[in-house]
């Protein structure tokens, strides 16, 4: 660690690590629903609230404990107010406790009576169910962050890194503002719900994806003209293709007809910005040369690309011309999608960064002692594998369900039909477990293997 | 260390950004023409989110994926025929507790809001979606 002020990162990285493993275990209560065993206590609605929620709150302590080891380092600068940061962790912590105990000890109805829904109504649409004065308090700690993010760069030196990690931050906080419209008119509410959810996703998020890979890129070969001539041309492709890409969620929602043809166009090229992240990774990263010897990392950081572009690029680009997605929208070929792009490009961005940060944040001289290494390795193993297994069979579940549901004369009722793909939800949940073992040998093997064995 | 920045990503850029507002005001100045909005309809809609039904359901094919798309509910019952009525004897059957089928709460409705709701699905079947959902059963 080069300056004190970057320890701030540590309660945001073991947080996010902390809420991640939550965040799977709820996945695991609604994949049981799935293969039709009820289970007392909580609905289905409730526990995938708690799941889509959690994992996108988690993801944005990962993005800001990045934010806050990447920026005093490449800025040669301390944090501009490390105790607005500490602060702001905390509120931002307590949000999430308050939002989930709300969801799993109230009826949602009640939760938004009580919170004064009727008065601005911005509940009830999906991944943006949180109360609005919670969203008020998520507004608020995005902007402070930004801020603080914004003043340390602005009086350090600039480099491309945190410059662009610096836009995708605001970005996201300016992005984020769309939460609060919810116009009455259902048609107008899903547009302007994708200007946060697809610039999110797709564009801002993004870009802190890409700053953090060059980053971690920059560290582990040392070259850094070479990881900012191809971070240019990615992020330069990313902007090109994503904006009007948000066409692809505007097929079926009621608005004109030309955003058929605006989506399929440009999303198609969508996947050109991962394509190029795999190429930059395998031309820059030769580590036959490199001195780097975090392997944990290394591996990561090499994935990350390769899995972003099947689950982000491919996965993605097999339902976004229209003709497909007019028979994949709304079947579980959209879940498929959203599990493997979320892991490959999100989590595992995180889980990279973490990788290589929380050693030192600890002070270990010494990061590739073999116990270790080995378990963090057999970890990533488990949870790619199991992710790509549970995306597969949730896919296969999806082309079953548009065959029998869509695409035939005499339909089957939807019940009928999910109860026939039983086995793949059986899979799928099996998926889970496995998911969910690598999860927990990742956090013992933080929590208390390299606790123990990181000093040599 | 300098590099040597091209302007024209940023030129195509700010194309395509100005391409996004004008689309985006069009699809905005012509949507209200043809919404018809009652307070009745707009009353159903905070029914709909206040209860979190796309917790479960897809609306226009967005929601989770665990129950029937409801878009078109209103038509696939009958529509002013049998729809409401249907729809009204479905919320107010639930929980049905056949064992090894999935379950929807019971949500306890009043008779006001119920017609706020059914109102809202209406609205919502009329949308054209270009003939999306590809089959009735959604
Ligand atoms: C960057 C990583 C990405 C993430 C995290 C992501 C995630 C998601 C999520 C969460 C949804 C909505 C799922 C739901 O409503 O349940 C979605 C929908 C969609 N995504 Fe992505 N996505 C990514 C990249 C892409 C790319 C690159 C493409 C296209 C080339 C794409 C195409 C689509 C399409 C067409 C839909 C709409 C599916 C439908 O409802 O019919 N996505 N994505
Ligand atoms: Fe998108």
């Amino acid at each position: 660690m080069l300056y004190p002020s970057q320890a701030v990162a540590k309660p945001y990285f073991i947080t996010a690590i902390a809420l991640f493993a939550v965040q799977v275990l709820f996945g695991l209560i609604i994949g049981i629903q799935y293969v039709m065993i009820n289970i007392p206590f909580i609905t289905f609605a409730t526990a995938k609230l708690i799941h889509t929620n959690l994992l996108i709150i988690w993801l944005l302590f990962g993005f800001m404990g990045a934010a806050y080891y990447i920026i005093p380092e490449e800025s040669e600068q301390e944090l501009y107010n490390s105790k607005l940061a500490v602060l702001l962790f905390w509120v931002f912590l307590a949000l999430t406790i308050i939002t989930t105990l709300g969801y799993l000890l109230l009826p949602y109805a009640t939760f938004a009576k009580i919170t004064g829904n009727q008065f601005f109504p911005t509940m009830g649409r999906e991944y943006l169910e949180q109360p609005t004065i919670i969203k008020l308090g998520l507004f608020a700690v995005l902007c402070g962050f930004s801020y603080n993010i914004a003043m340390t760069i602005l009086h350090g030196r600039k480099t491309m890194i945190n410059l662009l990690l610096l836009v995708g931050i605001v970005g996201s906080t300016i992005v984020f503002v769309f939460a609060f419209y919810n116009p009455s008119n259902l048609v107008l509410a899903k547009y302007y719900r994708w200007w946060l959810l697809h610039f999110w996703l797709e564009g801002t998020w993004e870009l802190i994806m890409e700053a953090i890979l060059a980053y971690i890129i920059f560290k582990i070969t040392g070259d850094r003209a070479i990881v900012e001539k191809w971070l240019y041309i990615i992020v330069a492709v990313t902007l090109t293709t994503s904006v009007l890409g948000i066409g692809h969620h505007y097929y079926w929602i009621g608005v004109p007809e030309y955003w058929q043809w605006v989506g399929t166009i440009f999303s198609v090229f969508e996947l050109l910005p991962f394509f190029f992240m795999v190429l930059f990774v395998f031309n820059v990263v030769n580590c036959t040369k490199c001195q780097y010897s975090n392997n944990a990392v290394k591996l990561w950081a090499l994935s990350t690309p390769i899995m972003a572009f099947l689950g982000a690029g491919v996965l993605g680009f097999l339902h976004t011309l229209a003709p497909v997605n007019y028979y994949s929208h709304g079947t579980q070929i959209t879940s498929a999608h959203a599990h493997l792009a979320f892991y490959s490009t999100y989590v595992m961005i995180v889980l990279t960064m973490v990788s290589y940060a929380m050693p030192i944040l600890r002070d270990h001289k010494v990061i590739n002692h073999g116990i270790s290494q080995k378990l963090e390795i057999l970890a990533f193993w488990l949870m790619t594998v199991s992710m790509s297994l549970m995306a597969l069979f949730i896919a296969i579940a999806g082309i079953m369900q548009i065959y029998v549901q869509r695409a035939t004369e005499i339909a089957l009722p939807f019940i009928e039909i999910q109860n026939s793909m039983v086995v793949m939800f059986w899979l799928r949940e099996i998926g889970g477990v496995v998911f969910f073992i690598g999860v927990i040998i990742y956090i013992t093997n933080f929590f208390m293997v390299k606790k123990k064995y990181g000093t040599r | 260390m300098k590099i040597k920045i091209s302007t024209k990503p940023i030129y195509y850029s700010s194309l395509i950004v100005l391409l996004l507002l004008g689309l985006t005001i069009h699809t905005t100045i012509v949507l209200p023409q043809r919404d018809h909005l009652t307070p009745q309809i707009i009353k159903g809609k905070m029914v709909w989110e206040e209860h979190n039904c796309i917790g479960c359901h897809t609306l226009l094919g967005e929601g989770a994926y665990f129950a029937p798309e409801l878009s078109n509910v209103y038509e696939r019952r009958g529509g002013s025929q049998g729809g409401i009525y249907f729809i009204k004897a479905w919320l107010k059957a639930m929980p049905t507790n056949i064992p090894g089928r999935r379950q929807m709460p019971q949500f306890n409705l009043t008779e006001d809001e119920l017609n706020a709701l059914i109102a809202f699905l209406k609205w919502t079947s009329e949308i054209n979606t270009f003939s999306w959902p590809p089959s009735e059963k959604g």
